[in-house]
């Protein structure tokens, strides 16, 4: 932001600063609220208005400029006029001023010309809530407002009414009108490692320590004194980076018209139509037509769709083949397991699929069979690693492919999509808190299926769900 | 005679000692410093030799490729009810319901469809910054400045006391900046504000695997997508995103070209590339397998840090969560910002599109969640 100040500053290209003459006064050193949309507009590479008045929202909120008349930082695309801030009262100089200074503040503001520059409400509340905090050293604040108004009467005018509105945009930013944004919160995880914490400053007016409260003072943890030398990190397989982007490339137009963005979903979108169908179709165990086409992009996809894995396996079922993938799956499902029940688990895998003799036994070359063998006398998570990669190899240009080529897939693939007309009528309930016959939700999960017993009424089958204070009446036909 | 000079002779022995114990330790930073600058050699040579292989940029790859249209991306849900900041936030596996934690202590899950809560649990400690949904639907992790990572199991009935069942996972030295279960409900990986992730067994509370690297704070991590892979990425407070092997604990891939911190690191659906989110207003496609950052993502008028990225279910639009309060879309191929949209009113902390790309979720320091199509 202090970049883009630094521009918007800048003698030629930045924004006119002007003094504007006004009936008995002159306003000095500002400039308007359109100046700075139009500025940013043709500086900032920003399109539209719109993104203009929000970033200068924004950095009016952080401030650094500030309209003169307002204690609510924003920008407006008129006449308003607006004043840069001082680099003095920047964020950047990590202020964190105290409570006792904004009572000095507010103090002192009651002490000028009131018709000017009367407190808001919600300064005045401020106000008497410090007032109350610190009443036994009220004099000492009440002094020192003092001091400072005298200072201030003493100042030029023109000087007074810039420093005046600089200083309040200072206490806009730390003490926000209630409602707005408070600029200043920092994520937590950012500030605990701040760099310098004895860049902090606590006093606006460099009100000394023991009137002050005592608050605790950043202490910087010690810094752990290691030498970290970075060891670079080789990529032994490097690919030429035009295939990989064509690669790239090539995953996202395989897959556009999966990706709801870009393409309409059929059935529609549950978020923009509040219509569920799409999510129930795909909990059903009939998988569309859609999502069968998907399966044959890589054996991954199959892999992972709980739909895919199961025709996968009663295909190879039906070839007596099925030993690689139910080893496959074993395996996956052996890393999922908790820790403690891996080693009875390594046992039950080796016996089932690769001892001598096993009921299952699977075709793995003799390294990975001899790697595994040395794995599982001391059984870990990564015990069947060689094996399990070995077998999937060996899926994917094998089994797979007769999959994809066999006709059980084909005939999913060329299935109709059946067209079912779900015509739903939601009555919604405002209160059921105690109902003399508890209405149950039968069979319910936590699917929106409506899962329960249709009825049958006229030639339409007729569903009744309640779920979550809302009767749903279904009509299918 | 005999005992002045032995005394001589200890003390010049002592003298001795001393001097070889200064130039041992002389040389000790001297082999320290050149070892350093060894270590800045063989970096540039290794960003010379990666810049070799460089030829095209990937826009210019994707020049042939057909442009987006006007997109309408609006809010379609409104979550209320967080008291303060929303932190973090995660789908579950179903793709209607998310979890999300705040600063004020509260985790949250709620069935987004219908704005329901459903669960609430209060956590010991403020700054809940990391929380994620088990793949089974039926428990959720969550950690911040209790330095922990914990697990709650979800239970049907409504009245239980969530928190009675709450189970210690994870402990780190620092706050937990972000967890994620592994495809079982039974791992759970973690990232810490002491430079450490961590994969540890749930049931037991066992470290299984621990992965150094980070010269600072570790902001974010994300599993690759891959059914048989076994990596991760992860990003940090040294500007550096790390892709590391699960099963030896090594940092097996490393990049670093964002000029600040990042906060958020995001795998692309195909698991050959991963985008990152960081403070100095940018956001990067680094690609695996070419080894190199491929794209950079920013805007003169973006001068704001990113929290958060995602990417929509093909790979082609890159959404990202700023600290201007904004959500910038990019089209991931060409480079350029298809869309801004506003609506929070604070920050954004946390983006997430969910499971089946039908959406995305945006959690804000302005306490709401949103859903947005």
């Amino acid at each position: 932001m202090e970049e883009v100040i630094a521009r918007m500053q800048d003698d030629k290209n930045g924004i006119p600063i002007r003094t504007v003459k006004s009936f008995l006064t002159k306003i000095p050193s500002v400039f308007s609220g359109s100046e700075i949309v139009q500025w940013m507009i043709k500086n900032l590479d920003i399109e539209d208005q719109v993104e203009a008045l929000h970033l200068g929202t924004l950095m009016a909120a952080h401030g650094y400029f500030f309209p003169i008349s307002d204690h609510v930082l924003t920008l407006k695309d008129d006449g308003t006029f607006y004043r840069f801030q001082t680099p003095y009262f920047w964020p950047s100089n990590c202020w964190e001023p105290e409570n006792t200074d904004y009572a000095v503040y507010l103090c002192k503001r009651t002490m000028q010309n009131k018709a000017r520059l009367e407190l808001a409400d919600y300064e005045a509340e401020s106000l008497a809530r410090l007032q109350r905090a610190f009443a036994r050293k009220w004099e000492f604040i009440f002094m020192q407002a003092e001091a400072q108004a005298k200072v201030d009467k003493k100042r030029d005018k023109i000087e007074r009414k810039i420093l005046d509105s600089q200083e309040r945009a200072f206490w806009d930013v730390h003490r926000p009108v209630p409602g707005c944004v408070n600029t200043t919160e920092v994520d937590i995880k950012k500030s605990s490692r701040m760099k310098n914490p004895h860049k902090t400053r606590k006093s606006v007016y460099g009100l000394q320590n023991d009137i002050r409260t005592h608050s605790p003072t950043h202490t910087p943890a010690p810094e752990a004194k290691h030498v970290h030398v970075q060891i670079p990190v080789i990529n032994t397989a490097c690919f030429l980076c035009f295939s990989s982007k064509n690669s790239l490339l090539a995953y996202t137009e395989q897959y556009v018209e999966y990706d709801p963005f870009l393409t309409p979903s059929d059935p529609s979108n549950p978020w923009i139509s509040d219509d569920a169908t799409l999510w129930e179709l795909e909990a059903s165990k009939e998988p569309g037509q859609q999502r069968v086409k998907r399966w044959a992009f890589g054996i991954d996809e199959v892999l992972k769709d709980p739909v895919g894995r199961e025709q996968f396996l009663k295909f190879l079922e039906s070839e007596f083949s099925s030993e690689n993938l139910r080893f496959w799956l074993a395996v996956q499902e052996l890393k999922k397991r908790p820790i403690r029940e891996v080693p009875t688990r390594v046992q039950e895998i080796w016996q089932e699929f690769l001892a001598p003799g096993a009921p299952s036994a699977i075709n793995v070359d003799s390294k990975s069979y001899d790697k595994t063998t040395q794995n599982v006398k001391d059984p870990g998570r990564y015990a069947f690693e060689d094996a399990q990669e070995h077998i999937y190899k060996l899926m994917k240009s094998d089994s797979y492919s007769r999959f994809i080529r066999s006709s059980a897939y084909q005939e999913l693939l060329q299935a109709k999509k059946k067209v079912k007309n779900t015509c739903r009528l939601k009555v919604y309930l405002v209160e059921l808190p105690k109902l003399a016959i508890p209405v149950k939700p039968k069979n319910m999960s936590n699917k929106m299926a409506p899962a329960c017993r249709p009825y049958q009424l006229g030639a339409d089958r007729v569903s009744i769900t309640y779920y979550q204070n809302v009767l749903q009446v279904w009509i299918i036909n | 005679w005999i005992n002045t000079t032995f005394m001589a002779f200890c003390h010049i022995y002592s003298l001795v000692m001393a001097f070889r114990a200064c130039l041992e330790e002389v040389q000790l930073n001297e082999t320290l410093t050149h070892l350093k600058t060894e270590s800045e050699t063989l970096k540039s040579k290794l960003e010379d030799e990666r810049a070799k292989l460089h030829d095209v940029e990937l826009h210019q790859v994707a020049e042939k490729v057909e442009g987006l249209g006007q997109f309408v991306m609006k809010t379609r849900r409104t979550l209320k009810g967080h008291g303060n900041k929303v932190l973090c936030m995660d789908w579950c596996k179903d793709k209607r319901r998310i979890v999300s934690s705040s600063q004020d202590g509260k985790v949250i899950v709620w069935d987004a469809f219908t704005t329901n809560k459903e669960h609430a649990v209060t956590m010991p400690c403020t700054w809940v910054m990391a929380c994620a949904y088990a793949p089974s639907g039926c428990a959720v992790a969550c950690g911040g400045l209790d330095n922990k990572c914990s697990v709650y199991p979800l239970s049907l009935d409504k009245n239980e006391n969530l928190a009675a069942k709450k189970k210690s996972v994870a402990m780190h030295t620092n706050y937990l900046s972000a967890c994620s279960f592994t495809n079982s409900d039974m791992q759970i990986l973690t990232s810490s504000g002491d430079g450490t992730c961590a994969l540890w067994d749930v049931e037991s509370g066992q470290l299984l695997q621990s992965f150094h690297g980070h010269a600072a704070d570790v902001l974010c991590l994300d599993l690759a997508p891959s059914e048989t892979g076994n990596t991760f990425v992860s990003g940090g407070c040294d500007k550096k995103a790390n892709v590391w092997d699960m099963r030896s604990g090594q940092c097996i891939q490393s990049f670093e070209t964002h000029e600040s911190d990042i906060n958020s690191v995001r795998y692309y659906p195909s698991g050959d590339a991963f985008a990152s989110g960081s403070d100095d207003a940018t956001c990067r496609l680094y690609d695996l397998r070419a080894d190199r950052e491929v794209a950079i993502y920013s805007k003169e008028s973006i001068i704001f840090g990113v929290s958060s990225v995602d990417f929509s279910l093909s790979g082609r639009l890159l959404f990202g969560g700023y600290n201007d309060y904004t959500i910038n879309v990019w089209d991931v191929l060409k480079g350029t910002r298809v869309s801004i949209l506003f609506g929070h009113e604070n920050r954004v902390s946390t983006l997430r599109v969910s499971p089946d790309g039908t959406a995305f979720c945006t959690g804000s320091w302005d306490h709401t969640l949103r859903i947005w199509a």
